[in-house]
């Protein structure tokens, strides 16, 4: 029996717009999934923090503020220190191109802007996952 | 952890209170992977120090709040304090959102606090089916306060109080008339009451009919040790949180100190025993009907044969030697398939 692939969503920062995120969180919950939502406002320390204490397969952060190559180089070094670097880490939301380049250069695995449709969303969670194999 | 940890391994990690072991492990148990099933026995024997705490309520009465601001209370107190969310999976996709946490997102600063959701799963009653292990592994971590949270129940998912050494039942004014049939399920089972947004101008109103109610069956109440109380609180103000602190301090004492509370252990054990004896069973049932029942249901259309024969026969085949499930790894260790 295949078991959910648990997902965090989390939403950084000052940034308030959600309404992209719960649409995520719907898709994802309809594709089989157990979907943590964080909330507005967090830290990086928190959405860390709370990826591992759920030991989430996916971390998914979404981003319309800007705020990318702040975070994400935070979050990771969050994550090699608490001992989660295992995580799988993905991005959504609006960003230029060259920062999509240079957050896969820092370890986002995949990022999913504002005009993915909802299926290619789940495929590559679900890839991404298989792909890492059991843990 | 980029390798894969055995589970004998994340155990030692656990007992230290390492937060990605504890987390992982919890992993494992809701998975019901095989290769973890020694290591939850292991946790099992050594864990048992927590005091467990039950919290269950209707959809929106404030459990997630109230755990919330309850936990930071018991944190003043220097215990250590864990918490399992409980959320529905979806009928339909089997998926989930885990909304608890959102409420409770103060406690994530402190190393004292861990908070994890969980979805039901398809499992009735209140819980999932790893919540309990769950708590084992949260109490081998150091924690010793576990709150589980229920989902939002309706009047018979009445599992936690059999599952924790105090129950406590949140109601919310408003609900009006309507709180008449939850009392009805829930007034057996709370150990505590607790009557939330009581910043609400009907508050009192609901604080009153359910003193009333436990009056009316005073008489034949089976707790000689311990009178239910009745608290009244607001997460908002925090009003009522040091009498419910209180409340929760002297029933813990009862649940370790007196007959009833032993009575009460024996009960958890037992109920422990036959969930998972439950659990088991459902789980070689549902590998057998995958392969069996589509054949008998076809007999059945046809009439070949009457529903309780069929049905025999297919609980039958969830017991058969060298059937499918029993070549699969996800055979219990030790399960004594010759007294069946």
């Amino acid at each position: 029996m295949t078991q959910p692939i648990r997902v965090l969503l989390a939403k950084v920062g000052l940034d308030g717009h959600d309404r992209g995120v719960k649409v995520v969180a719907r898709t994802l919950r309809d594709a089989g999934m157990d979907v943590i939502y964080s909330g507005l406002h967090r830290t990086p320390e928190e959405v860390v923090t709370a990826a591992i204490q759920e030991d989430v397969d996916v971390l998914g952060v979404s981003l319309l503020s800007g705020v990318q190559l702040t975070v994400f180089p935070k979050i990771f070094q969050l994550l090699a220190s608490k001992g989660a670097d295992d995580m799988i880490v993905v991005a959504g939301g609006v960003m230029p191109d060259e920062d999509v380049v240079e957050i896969k250069r820092m370890g986002v695995r995949e990022v999913l802007l504002q005009d993915t449709p909802p299926d290619e969303i789940v495929q590559t969670l679900t890839r991404l996952v298989a792909e890492r194999g059991e843990r | 952890m980029s390798r894969y940890v055995p589970s004998s391994e994340l155990v030692e990690r656990a007992a230290r209170g390492e937060v990605p072991a504890i987390g992982r492990l919890i992993s494992r148990a809701e998975a019901g992977m095989p290769e973890a099933r020694g290591a939850l026995a292991t946790i099992y024997r050594r864990a048992g120090r927590a005091h467990v705490i039950g919290l269950t309520g209707v959809p929106g009465s404030g459990k997630s709040t109230l755990v919330a601001a309850l936990t930071a209370r018991l944190r003043t107190q220097g215990l250590k304090v864990g918490i399992v969310a409980v959320d529905p999976s979806s009928p339909y996709s089997g998926g989930a959102i885990l909304g608890d946490r959102i409420r409770m997102s103060d406690l994530v600063n402190d190393p004292g606090v861990y908070i994890r959701s969980m979805a039901t799963r398809g499992a009735m009653g209140g819980l999932a089916r790893a919540t309990l292990d769950a708590v084992d592994i949260l109490d081998l971590g150091g924690f010793d306060t576990i709150i589980i949270e229920t989902v939002g129940v309706g009047q018979d998912e009445v599992e936690i109080a059999k599952a924790s050494h105090t129950t406590v039942v949140v109601s919310a004014p408003g609900l009006g008339d309507e709180i008449q049939a939850i009392k009805a399920g829930m007034l057996e089972i709370a150990d505590i009451h607790v009557v939330s947004k009581c910043d609400r101008s009907d508050a009192n109103r609901t604080l009153v009919d359910i003193k009333q109610m436990l009056t009316l069956g005073a008489a034949t109440s089976a707790k000689p040790e311990w009178q239910t109380p009745v608290v009244g609180v607001s997460s908002y103000t925090g009003e009522g949180f040091d009498a419910l602190t209180r409340a929760i301090d002297r029933h813990r004492d009862v649940a370790f100190g007196t007959a009833s509370g032993s009575r009460r252990q024996l009960a958890i054990a037992r109920f422990r025993l036959e969930k998972t004896a439950e659990n088991l069973l459902i789980e070689r049932f549902a590998k057998a009907a995958v392969t069996r029942a589509p054949a008998l249901a076809e007999r059945l259309r046809r009439r070949d044969a009457d529903p309780y024969s069929l049905a025999n026969e297919l609980l039958a085949a969830s017991f058969e030697r060298g059937s499918a499930h029993e070549r699969d790894h996800h055979r219990p260790p030790h399960f004594a398939e010759d007294h069946w």
